[in-house]
């Protein structure tokens, strides 16, 4: 079975010239955009975490391994990593993998829920160069927030925000992924970046990971849809995107960034154990394209393992290359397609010319989750959603010896 | 009127390092931060050619440009300074 949608048989030549969008779905030599999830471990549990994070992985890479990796990042002209986690900050040699990182030409941008931002270390962020600091924060008021990321956590985050302005540290990013309860807030969100001299970042929720289990109630509606793209045209050059929204673009205009799914061709991700997936929304064995501690390393991995050679040749076959706006969305994200059991080829969950919603409603198998980070048993400050999803989330173990298991007796 | 720009001193800026690409190559600002595509090999010669001639017209000559083309070069080398990929090189001392 091939994972990709249909391609060409004879690999067809990389044209010479042509647009960037052209180019970029031959890959390149190196990714422009990695992100590198340090532990699983975290402090809060977001019911809608795309890497399921919660508890640390026994394997994750030492100290050692972490700093070849940069080593290696460095040999390769990788110029920043986008560091994340689970928690990052989690990591006891966090703050020295970042200072190796700078000193070796690997900058970085790290997301954290800001627990760990204290005032001294806002005034060592303030201090160094090259070092970018994302908060993540998914309402605008605590309510909205805290439903999501666990109580707690709005406070948590606006004080890691109010630590670094305080400390002089410019332009801190504050990180919201769209949701259908937070939607209506942009505005509001936009004031919270302009009052803390930080920039907004405005991300896709995807159906990954934990995301899977509350997707259906927090994506938002189409026309929620369509209020965040004229939003997003409005506010475009002064807001960032991670070029998450290229599903947007089949409105008409095409939103300023790479209008293309980048997963495996200019995006990967590295997770806490070195093994490195196609792009961070797709931590799945179908998109597990090998492990860096291998002999070739991340770079034989990004260069030449088959996974990422299939990903790089343009899609040539299914219903979306029939569609007038194809140019403009490319038919959607790899992951939120995957996470809904739909197929790879076909529309994107959140078409937004409604073919989405179509192919929801026939047949399909949602996969199941096959990495699974996290806590057995949900904490005190857990979010409301964590606890409404995990009562469908788990599935029934094939060890369970309980003659009861699965059965559903009502 | 050919562009002023091709009979200055032009450099890569020191912040400035070039990945090279199959298309041409990728330039990365270390002090701001932009990330620029250089699209054709011939400009990342240009670039890489600046800071060994005297002036941006000698450093498309040996890049082997030829003359008619070098107005539209200049255009493109102007919009790399906008965001300080390249810049001026009597700036160095500064």
């Amino acid at each position: 079975m091939t994972l990709a949608p249909e391609r060409p048989t004879t690999p067809q030549g990389r044209p010479a010239g042509g647009s960037l969008v052209e180019q970029f779905e031959f890959g390149l030599d190196a990714p422009i955009c990695l992100t590198w999830e340090l532990t699983y471990a975290c402090n809060l549990e977001c019911a809608h975490c795309l890497s399921s994070s919660g508890r640390r992985d026994p394997r994750e890479l030492s100290t050692e391994q972490c700093k070849a990796v940069i080593d290696e990042l460095q040999r390769m002209q990788i110029f920043y990593v986008n560091i994340g986690g689970g928690e990052p900050t989690i990591r006891p040699d966090f703050w020295e993998l970042v200072e190796y990182a700078v000193d070796h030409q690997v900058g970085v941008k790290f997301s954290t829920n800001g627990f760990r931002i204290t005032p001294e270390r806002a005034a060592f962020l303030a201090s160094t160069d090259y070092v970018d600091v994302q908060i993540s924060l998914d309402g605008a008021t605590a309510d909205v927030n805290d439903r999501v990321r666990g109580a707690g956590s709005y406070d948590t985050a606006l004080k890691a925000l109010a630590n670094l302005r305080d400390a002089g540290f410019s332009d801190a990013k504050i990180s919201v992924v769209c949701t259908r309860e937070n939607i209506g807030q942009l505005d509001d969100f936009k004031a919270i970046a302009d009052e803390y001299g930080a920039t907004l970042r405005l991300t896709r929720l995807r159906p990954s990971g934990r995301g899977a289990d509350v997707w259906d109630e927090l994506h938002p509606l189409p026309e929620q849809q369509r209020e965040l793209y004229d939003w997003l045209m409005a506010h475009g050059e002064d807001v960032l995107t991670g070029d998450s929204f290229f599903h947007l673009a089949a409105y008409g205009e095409s939103l300023p960034g790479l209008n293309l799914c980048g997963a495996g061709r200019v995006v990967c991700l590295i997770d806490p154990i070195g093994d490195v997936y196609a792009c961070p929304f797709a931590i799945h064995d179908q998109f597990l394209a090998g492990n860096l501690l291998g002999e070739g390393g991340f770079k034989e991995v990004w260069q030449s393992s088959p996974l990422f050679t299939e990903l790089r040749s343009p899609q040539t076959g299914g219903a979306c290359t029939k569609c007038q706006h194809f140019d403009a969305c490319r038919g959607g994200c790899m992951a939120a397609k995957f996470f809904t059991g739909l197929p790879l080829d076909g529309p994107d969950p959140e078409c937004v010319q409604g073919y989405g919603e179509t192919a929801l409603a026939g047949d399909r198998l949602v996969p199941q989750a096959s990495k699974d980070h996290s806590r057995s048993q949900a904490s005190r400050n857990a979010p409301v959603l964590l606890n409404l999803g995990a009562t469908r989330r788990r599935p029934v173990s094939a060890c369970n010896e309980d003659p009861l298991a699965g059965g559903d007796l009502s | 009127m050919s562009d002023r720009m091709l009979e200055e001193p032009w450099t890569l800026s020191p912040s400035v390092a070039l990945r090279p690409e199959p298309f041409g190559a990728l330039a990365y600002h270390f002090g701001n931060r932009k990330l620029t595509f250089l699209k054709r090999p011939e400009l990342v010669e240009v670039v890489r050619l600046l800071e060994h001639h005297p002036r941006l017209r000698n450093a498309l000559d040996a890049a082997g440009i030829p003359p008619e083309q070098h107005d539209a070069y200049a255009a493109a080398l102007r919009a790399l300074a906008e965001t300080d990929m390249i810049r001026p090189r009597h700036q160095e001392a500064a």
